[in-house]
């Protein structure tokens, strides 16, 4: 048995969480399906967001599937880190912002 | 870099590669073909009549690509023979086939390629000719082939893989994506590709790696975009065909370890109307020595047609090949992935 708690086989099993639940996980499924179709945004755009949100939310499934669909829908390496990107930068600046309240704090508590 | 032949290489061998895509892979047992075809109810998969003839006339080329099926490359020396060529000529000649389809390695390094396109034109069939473009630009003796080309409105279909030097060269070698975009302009200049003629000048995209082609559409419009506002340069149609895992491609996969996960990917995408569509059914492939094949695929892997008589074009007889059963293996889950693949690009 695999050692770890991520194994690479478990992603072509995603399908069968139904099993255990079938009614939300179909609900689940056809909502999924459905976002990613072309709409307003195409459905290139939706995998490039997919890709740089599996970063952001740190999936190692999310990351192997949107990396693959990326490669599929001729999507450049850069455009594809450029996708990254924006990830990292949202997250660190999630983190900066936060640096407000720290010197807000240390303004308070100051002389 | 060498062709697996002149490397010897296990995977130079038919039998090796069906061994491979026959047999269980580890604990890994795939589906069979055949099974898939049966519950689309296609088993056994058989002719819908021959429209075109697929002649491969030599597996030699100027390029040795990475993916190729055929296991192309400058040391390649198998080369159909004008007496070959005389004997499709022949069968061409007593047949309705509309379409022929030239293909190789590079066919236009077969000596007499020009002698052979002229005869198939006196017979008034349409001719495909798959130029991997940088022969083009190879050496002074092929600069005129664009006005060959277009002498005999030959349809063009040509290999780019990607809109950027770095993919292309990784798949196809140094140095030719530069070579391929100046070969393009000279076919843009004698009015191959361009909006306001006949002459038409099709690209190919295969994926240069162990994924699937996207959307055939959406990679056109991608490459049209790009080709056209970096480097000037039009076309008429891309197709996007799935990389087949026989011969360089399968041990590009074997080698780094993507051949379970690929197989994977090709099975779960089967699409039963894309097997329905397959280019094997109105097909006929014709190999370097005069065999014939059900593809240029099952040529690769040595596969010849079923049938008690029509094995050579010497002997061909179109109605029995009308009437025969393919022979499928496990590679051609490339074939039926997704879209579907063909020589021209999805199927469905």
């Amino acid at each position: 048995m695999e050692k770890t708690y991520y194994n690479p086989a478990d992603l072509k099993k995603f399908g069968k969480i139904i099993e255990f639940e079938p009614e939300l996980g179909k609900k689940f499924f056809d909502y999924y399906n459905s976002v990613f179709e072309e709409g307003s945004l195409t459905a290139r755009e939706k995998s490039l967001i997919a890709l740089a949100v599996s970063h952001t939310v740190q999936c190692p499934y999310c990351i192997h599937a949107y990396t693959d669909d990326a490669l599929q829908r001729g999507i450049s390496n850069e455009q594809m880190m450029e996708a990254v990107h924006v990830s990292a930068a949202i997250r660190s600046g999630a983190s900066l912002v936060h640096s407000v309240q720290m010197m807000n704090r240390v303004k308070e508590l100051s002389m | 870099m060498k062709s697996l032949k002149a490397q010897d290489a296990p995977l130079s061998h038919a039998d090796q590669q069906l061994k491979i895509l026959s047999e269980p892979y580890g604990d890994e047992e795939f589906v069979l073909f055949s099974q898939k075809l049966e519950e689309s109810g296609l088993y056994p998969l058989t002719s819908t009549g021959v429209e075109i003839l697929q002649i491969n006339v030599g597996k030699m080329c100027n390029q040795t690509c990475s993916h190729c099926h055929v296991d192309a490359g400058p040391d390649r020396k198998e080369i159909m023979t004008k007496e070959t060529m005389q004997l499709c000529l022949d069968a061409l000649s007593k047949s309705n086939i509309k379409t022929v389809d030239l293909t190789g390695g590079a066919p236009e390094m077969n000596p007499d390629f020009r002698w052979f396109v002229e005869e198939i034109k006196k017979l008034g069939k349409h001719i495909i000719v798959r130029c991997n473009l940088t022969i083009i630009v190879a050496n002074k003796s092929y600069y005129d082939l664009p006005k060959f080309f277009k002498k005999h409105a030959i349809e063009l279909v040509s290999s780019l893989p990607y809109f950027a030097a770095a993919k292309t060269d990784a798949q196809r070698g140094e140095g030719v994506f530069e070579k391929s975009i100046r070969a393009l302009k000279m076919l843009n200049d004698v009015g191959y590709g361009m909006q306001d003629t006949d002459l038409k000048l099709n690209l190919v995209y295969n994926p240069s790696g162990a994924f699937l082609p996207g959307d055939q559409n959406a990679l056109q419009n991608d490459f049209k975009k790009q080709l056209g506002e970096n480097y000037d340069v039009s076309f008429n149609e891309l197709f996007a065909i799935t990389n087949l895992p026989i011969s360089r491609f399968l041990e590009y996969l074997m080698r780094t370890d993507n051949y379970v996960e690929y197989m994977d990917k090709l099975i779960s995408v089967y699409n039963p109307i894309a097997a329905e569509n397959v280019m094997c059914r109105n097909t006929i492939s014709v190999g370097w020595d005069g065999y014939l094949y059900d593809c240029d695929f099952n040529q690769m892997l040595e596969l010849k047609v079923q049938g008690n008589n029509t094995k050579h074009i010497r002997d061909f007889n179109v109605q029995e090949l009308d009437n025969r059963e393919i022979v499928i293996n496990q590679h051609c889950f490339g074939c039926t992935a997704g879209a579907g693949s063909s020589c021209g690009g999805v199927i469905s």
